[in-house]
């Protein structure tokens, strides 16, 4: 059997994921049907590549299903419960950056840190007869950043897309969302606290603790990290 | 014979259950899966970091029961007699630590008591029932008492919204110290909090708010002003003196055996008055204590205890520990929630304590594993 490489399966994040393999000379190649999710490593024997969305590839590293996958490093923090436990993130990317941050809307002029949201979320509940509401689709992540901040008194709605929209459309107060360059936030009249950055991610190349090797299986693997230049 | 440890958690459950029966505790019983919403009410969010919830379509969501206090207090609430004393023995579930083997459902045994008529008596035989329980164990009691701490904000001199953040955040101990340091001018005004009260010299909040553009979401420029009117009120109040944080850090320090605890507040009384009425309570309940034969010269007390619990104690607080075995978390722990009674009872409220038993873990004692 080979091991199982997992890339993104489209979009820019695939690209450079291919340029980032090739620098280091290691050259994957999808299959000749373009609409086909899969590919090859070409120059080592028993790698086989596996197209996947983004999404998915923490979920297949930590069930092991994939050896080595490359994906955002929030998406490993959101979704791998645990996720030291069943995967080592070998080596940072350098592309794919976004940070995950707090923003709430331009005229809240009293609010800029993470102290005024949550004296703020006091008052709105106070005020409105319900916790003030955080659209996102990283729960796990900003649950986690805000009970750590001691930050009270918000809930956290579901927003799996255009979460920026959601303060406009009175679905939530505030919303915690990726951005690269802050453009969508400011076009939807929003700004992030200062200090309400969660995560800063990028893209990067993950190794699963739990998928099984046999002995040829750990030679392919050697020769991927031998030849990117990680010791794992 | 099959090595049944489950079944020997039970039968010690049950044992503790009929020990509270014989007091005189009425037995309930509560619903597994509870509505998410009540929980989450009173927690917050971060009762999801702990309790698992459920989703369907026609109930939402809900989740199996961290606790048994939120369902007694409600029934209590909506049907009970009073004065009332209960009793649980059922499973709760709690999602565990990262690296924690411990179990995600387990059994635990409650006892509630809800009496107007001597609050410092029933937490006395609150305390005192557990500690005959557990008396063969041999375990260290904590005991700690939250209202004590709340009386200290009420009676700092300053503003009221000061008091009512450091309120909010007293089960929160490091936001409650960054708010204390910051009300007490130890740590600096935030750059963006003084850019915004330069800007109010020569406009008004209206004006600031407006030249932000174009308003969005549901909290109005008027909430908005309100709170900007509250931020240029707090620069303009002195600070929380330093006698007084001395004074605050002095309860939150404070670790000593009851009797002599309660000296030390008596002192620290006469430079904060408004902490009398507390200490009068505390004051009776460890007469209560001694005249059910609990020895509260050797008893001790943290002017901290209880403030990092999920729970919502507000006066007295208890917790009982195996010293000899690091390995077992609090045994068995309780206290007042009056509060909490507020919140739940839509108005009315009634003086509430009570406490919980891990019977797996009086088992693990008893068997040395």
């Amino acid at each position: 059997m080979a091991i199982k490489l997992g890339i993104p399966s489209k979009g820019r994040l695939q690209d450079k994921t291919f340029d980032w393999f090739k620098a280091r000379g290691v050259d994957l190649s999808r299959s000749t049907s373009a609409r086909e999710y899969a590919g090859a490593v070409l120059g080592i024997d028993g790698v086989e590549l596996v197209l996947l969305s983004a999404g998915e590839i923490p979920r297949e590293l930590g069930a092991g299903r994939i050896h080595l996958g490359v994906t955002g490093t929030d998406l490993v923090r959101e979704n791998t419960p645990l996720w030291r436990q069943s995967c080592a993130e070998l080596t940072l990317m350098g592309f794919g950056h976004a940070d995950l941050v707090i923003a709430v809307p331009n005229v809240w002029v009293d609010v800029d840190t993470l102290d005024d949201l949550d004296a703020a979320a006091a008052r709105f509940r106070a005020d409105h007869g319900f916790r003030l509401r955080i659209a996102t689709k990283y729960h796990s992540l900003v649950r986690d950043f805000l009970q750590a901040k001691g930050v009270a008194d918000y809930q956290l709605v579901d927003s799996q897309g255009a979460t920026e929209g959601t303060v406009k459309n009175l679905t939530a107060e505030a919303i915690a969302d990726i951005t690269s360059t802050g453009d969508t936030l400011r076009a939807n009249h929003l700004k992030m606290l200062s200090d309400g950055v969660i995560h800063r991610s990028q893209a990067a190349l993950f190794l699963s603790k739990t998928a099984s090797l046999n002995s040829d299986e750990t030679q392919s693997l050697n020769q991927v990290l031998a030849a990117l230049e990680i010791s794992a | 014979m099959l090595n049944d440890r489950r079944g020997r958690i039970r039968a010690e459950a049950n044992r503790l259950s009929e020990f509270f029966i014989a007091q005189g505790a009425l037995p309930v019983e509560a619903a597994s899966l509870q509505p998410a919403e009540i929980l989450l009410d009173l927690y917050g969010e971060d009762i999801r970091a702990r309790a698992f919830v459920t989703h369907d379509a026609h109930n939402g969501e809900q989740m199996l029961r961290p606790d048994f206090t939120v369902p007694v207090v409600q029934m209590h609430m909506d049907e009970g007699a009073e004065p009332a004393r209960y009793t649980y023995c059922g499973p709760v579930w709690r999602k565990q630590e990262a690296s924690s083997d411990r179990a995600s459902e387990y059994l635990q045994v409650g006892f509630e008591v809800f009496d107007r008529s001597d609050p410092a008596a029933s937490d006395a035989e609150v305390f005192a029932l557990f500690a005959e329980l557990l008396n063969p164990l041999k375990l260290r009691a904590a005991t700690g008492d939250l209202g004590i701490l709340m009386a200290a904000v009420s009676g700092l001199a300053t503003l009221n919204s000061r008091k009512a953040a450091l309120k909010r955040h007293i089960w929160r101990p490091a936001r409650f110290r960054q708010l204390l340091d910051r009300y007490s001018g130890k740590s600096p005004v935030p750059a963006s909090r003084a850019a915004l009260l330069q800007a109010l010299n020569n406009q008004s909040a209206e004006d600031v708010i407006a030249g932000q553009g174009t308003h969005v979401g549901l909290r109005s420029p008027v909430e908005i002003a309100n709170r900007v009117q509250a931020l240029a009120d707090d620069a303009a109040a002195d600070h929380i003196s330093g006698s007084e944080v001395a004074l605050l850090n002095d309860i939150l320090n404070l670790r000593e055996k009851s009797t002599i605890a309660l000296d030390r507040l008596r002192d620290i009384e006469v430079d904060m008055p408004a902490i009398g009425p507390a200490l009068d309570r505390f004051a009776a309940r460890l007469d209560a204590l001694a005249a059910r034969g609990v020895d509260v010269d050797a008893l001790d007390f943290e002017g901290s205890y209880g403030r990092t619990s999920l729970e919502y104690y507000d006066g007295f607080v208890f917790g009982f520990y195996a010293e000899a075995r690091a390995d077992l978390p609090v045994i068995a722990s309780g206290g007042r929630y009056d509060a909490m009674t507020a919140v739940l009872g839509r108005g009315r409220s009634i003086p509430a304590v009570g406490g919980v038993i891990r019977p797996e873990f009086i088992l693990a004692m008893q068997e040395g594993a």
